[in-house]
């Protein structure tokens, strides 16, 4: 069976492209297990030499139907072994694969068909077969749709239409006849040639292609395999979008390079249940799904024993006080250390193997900022868990947290190979080893987003602190300047904000003013504990909200917001004057936040403009009358006399220096 | 749906002239109607019309005072469930019962008691024959786990889930013993759009997957017209109408009896 490519006389197979490095792993650690999928209930695995034979067949397959060098390839569906098979036999084709978003509209597809040319199609399911069916018409070049899962498939007679098995069948008959056919395509490949067009979600505009070669995905992946010793008896849990540049990287590109073994869950709904068997090595999630973790354990404490519950809250306690030192390596009394360890017995080790963490050696999150509680939870009880930062352009390769120095404000420090140089207008310029290649057949979005000295463009505005770590502060566009010339940045000072209990909603103005000022919401539920706890009485949300007490509570935090904000050069003048507490909650059904809750601060600041201009007199005390919806559709007016409070700002260094 | 390549097979089951009543009360009367294979037949009327009463006669829970039924080429003057059950018939139940302190898994395994031969000692034992058999039972059942999409709650006990998937489990069961003819007692009373759709799917999947012929009572009217082949309208433990989805929007004794009076 096209023993020629294992041939032993071939004298070092080569090692520069991805699907070279599939049949190198065949050789080098062929019984090794690759890949695994959870089927009818049981784990089913695939060692790399399985692999390498079922890749070889599918593009034996692929190029008996008509696939050529040049040939994009679409991949649709969950994570599937056989779906990441195609990315292999596609490259060692020369095709390109272009895996898609499952769930993107019709719209989307077209979009990105017609702009890849596609012709070929690999998909999971009927559903995704019948999708495409629906946009074939207008999609004149797609000509072949292959599909996984012959389930509900049998009625379907479209001669586009076929099932993998039957093009796996194809292909190992095709192998059989031209033995060296594959090695021949191989030699062909380079490791320039682009591997991978990945399509971004294009929020304001026409999703646009990413091509990234197979040298970037390979440097990166050895470079954060040297970062964070990934060795080939790692086991990892593929869930996200396969489209998803993590996902790509993790889960294809980095299992290639490392040999480790991916881990293929039943179906989207069983992927807590499928990770606690697995127990991966690596995990990669999003804030939401850290968070959404927590609130399940914080809910199934809520109706433990009376014992169980006493134990969790003592040691939690433990945790939180010494948990974070221990992992980061720090001194920690014998005291603690004993707490500790007795806790880890109790609690941490018995909560980590219930999330399917017992074995993570390390779990990043990135993507969107995580909670201080979030991120110190994890942390504390023993989960390695850091930030990364990086885009589908930069292969998401920028920065990372260094074991030992995560540190919740940063992102990390730049990986070994990455040079960041930030704009004049603050904007984070990259050059990765993970950098596009181009964008596909758009060079003036190339042109648009990559300097002519070779960085990329991130769109984010940011610096790099004096330990050397970056820090993300808000998207370029949303940076404003104060009159005197300092950045300021809203949305990084509105999360600093956020991340207090007590305040639920912040908005701070200041871009082409003299200071900043900022409304805040609190939050009920935690300020209307404190008052209780306070012996405060109050009749409700307003009146709360007006309590001079709560004012005092508040001014505190943004003083202490102030304090960390001087300890940065760059953002110290933007320490936030004056603030007042606003007497309703912004709401989306009053168009004051968006549907994701994100505040529209445009529109806030034109509404409460009363309130502003209040702000930026000396005014200790502003009348206001706004109109509110009710939940049931019925408007009413609120009215109510807002007190402004000032806050104390902090001496920078630089001042002090002066 | 696809009628041009569904193939009706040979008549599988036929009743003539069921009547049954319970002391004075006739729950059915004078009931005739055959089953083809690979057919959806729906029974619809009001509550209180015979429909599950016929059902009930269909796998000999209840005996009819007169009549027979033709089962398969067998004429009986009734069935004895045991019977029913051994020669292909499966059925859900309108109110859901299965074991609520077992798990989904254990639950569909029940539905494959009728095909154990093991010996009791030797499934105690778990040895030999017994342990392939159980393995092999198994992989049917994860199969039809896999079919109904039911993998997240395989180990859940099923008196922790929420109606509609019981009711999925239910069928799970039902399919378990590889009916050829499987009765479906409103199997998707108290469902919400979503869950209707779902189970609409899989009946329709069912049929033409493993080729399952389906009797099924339901009151939703656009359910029943978009799964049938047939329909069968009781009022009054009497037939009133027979035929295709359309004979009977347009039949004028059965748009009086139960679709509302038109205009």
């Amino acid at each position: 069976m096209g023993g020629k490519l294992l041939d032993s006389n071939n004298p070092r197979p080569r090692e520069d492209t991805l699907s070279a490095l599939v049949l190198k792993n065949a050789k080098a650690i062929g019984h090794k297990t690759a890949i695994r999928e959870k089927d009818l209930g049981i784990w089913q695995s695939w060692s790399w030499s399985a692999v390498a034979d079922e890749v070889k067949w599918l593009a034996g397959g692929l190029a008996s139907k008509g696939y050529v060098r040049g040939n994009n390839l679409a991949i649709i569906g969950d994570n599937r072994p056989r779906l990441y098979w195609s990315f292999a036999a596609s490259q060692s084709l020369g095709g390109i694969p272009v895996p898609l978003y499952q769930d993107a509209i019709a719209e989307e597809m077209i979009y990105v068909f017609n702009d890849a040319e596609i012709e070929f199609a690999v998909v999971e399911d009927q559903e995704q077969v019948d999708k495409l069916l629906e946009i074939m018409p207008q999609c004149s070049k797609l000509r072949c749709i292959i599909y996984d899962n012959p389930r509900g498939m049998r009625h379907y007679d479209h001669p586009a239409v076929i099932a993998y098995e039957d093009v796996r069948n194809l292909g190992r008959k095709f192998i059989e006849e031209q033995p060296d056919f594959l090695e021949r395509e191989l030699e062909k490949c380079h490791t320039d040639d682009v591997s991978v067009i990945l399509y971004t979600s294009g929020t304001t505009s026409k999703p646009k292609g990413v091509c990234l070669t197979h040298r970037a995905c390979i440097d990166v992946a050895k470079a954060d395999m040297g970062f964070d010793g990934y060795s080939d008896d790692g086991e990892i849990l593929s869930y996200l979008p396969m489209a998803w540049v993590g996902d790509h990287l993790f889960s294809y590109a980095q299992s290639i390079v490392t040999g480790y073994t991916v881990n293929c869950p039943e179906s989207s709904e069983t992927v807590m249940t499928d990770m606690r068997e697995i127990g991966p090595t690596y995990y990669f999630a999003p804030p939401s799904v850290f968070e959404n973790l927590l609130t399940q354990v914080t809910i199934r404490m809520e109706d433990a024993s009376k014992l169980k519950k006493w134990l969790y809250k003592t040691f939690m306690a433990v945790a939180q006080k010494a948990g974070l030192d221990i992992i980061d390596g720090r001194a920690v009394s014998i005291k603690n250390r004993i707490l500790y360890f007795l806790g880890n017995i109790f609690i941490y080790a018995p909560l980590r193997n219930n999330l399917g963490m017992s074995r993570i050696k390390v779990a990043y999150t990135g993507g969107a900022a995580i909670g201080p509680d979030l991120y110190r939870f994890y942390r504390s009880i023993g989960i390695n868990l850091k930030q990364l930062y990086g885009q589908t352009e930069t292969l998401a390769y920028v920065c990372k947290q260094p074991n030992g120095a995560a540190r919740l404000d940063s992102v990390g420090t730049p990986m070994p190979g990455v040079d960041i140089k930030v704009s004049d207008k603050g904007e984070i310029l990259v050059k990765s080893p993970g950098l596009l290649k181009e964008y596909y057949k758009n060079p003036k979005a190339t042109e648009e987003s990559i300097t002519r000295d070779g960085y990329f463009r991130t769109g984010d505005a940011g610096f790099i602190d004096q330990d050397g770590h970056l820090k993300i502060i808000d998207r370029a566009q949303d940076v404003g300047t104060l009159n005197d010339g300092t950045m300021f940045a809203p949305q990084f000072l509105e999360n600093k904000l956020k991340f207090f209990p007590f305040i639920k909603e912040a908005v701070c103005f200041g871009d082409k003013r003299d200071a900043v000022c900022a409304f805040l919401n609190i939050e009920m539920d935690a300020v209307g504990n404190w008052a209780e706890r306070q012996g405060l009485g109050y009749s409700g949300y307003v009146d709360l909200a007006s309590k001079p007490e709560v004012y005092k509570l508040l001014q505190s935090c943004i003083e202490q917001v102030n304090q960390d904000l001087a300890r940065e050069d760059s953002l110290s003048a933007s320490q936030i004057k004056r603030f007042l507490i606003l007497h309703k909650e912004l709401d989306a059904d009053d168009d004051e936040l968006t549907r994701t809750k994100k505040v529209r601060r445009d529109f806030v600041a034109e509404k409460y403009g009363v309130l502003v201009s209040a702000l930026y007199n000396d005014a200790k005390e502003c009348f206001i009358e706004t109109q509110m919806k009710f939940e049931d559709g019925r408007t009413g007016i609120t009215s109510a006399n807002i007190s402004i409070s000032d806050a104390k700002t902090t001496q920078s260094n630089l001042e002090l220096a002066a | 749906m696809n009628d041009t390549d569904r193939k009706l097979g040979p008549t599988i089951l036929k009743v003539e002239s069921i009547s049954l009543a319970f002391g004075g009360v006739k729950a059915l009367t004078n009931i005739s109607f055959e089953v083809k294979q690979h057919e959806i037949l729906a029974i619809i009327g009001p509550n209180g019309a015979g429909k599950s009463s016929m059902l009930n006669v269909i796998n000999g829970v209840y005996h009819p005072n007169a009549g027979s039924i033709t089962y398969k080429g067998n004429v009986r003057q009734q069935m004895r469930p045991y019977e029913a059950a051994s020669q292909g018939i499966a059925r859900t139940f309108q109110n859901i019962a299965l074991f609520k302190g077992m798990s989904v898994l254990d639950n569909i395994m029940t539905g494959r008691t009728l095909k154990m031969n093991a010996g009791f000692l030797a499934q105690c034992l778990h040895i030999g024959p017994a342990r392939n058999e159980e393995i092999e039972h198994r992989k049917k059942v994860e199969e039809i786990i896999d079919f109904l999409q039911i993998q997240s709650i395989r180990k859940t006990p099923v008196g922790r889930l929420p109606y509609g998937l019981q009711k999925r489990v239910e069928l799970g069961r039902a399919l378990a013993a590889e009916p050829e003819l499987l009765l479906l007692d409103e199997p998707m009373a108290g469902m919400n759009i979503e869950e209707k759709e779902d189970m609409s799917r899989f009946i329709l999947d069912v049929n033409d997957e493993f080729g399952t012929t389906i009797v099924l009572i339901e009151h939703d009217m656009g359910v029943v017209m978009d799964l049938s082949d047939r329909i069968v309208v009781l009022d009054y433990g009497k037939k009133i109408g027979d035929g295709t989805p359309t004979e009977i929007r347009n039949n004028k004794e059965v748009i009086d009896a139960y679709l509302g009076v038109s205009d």
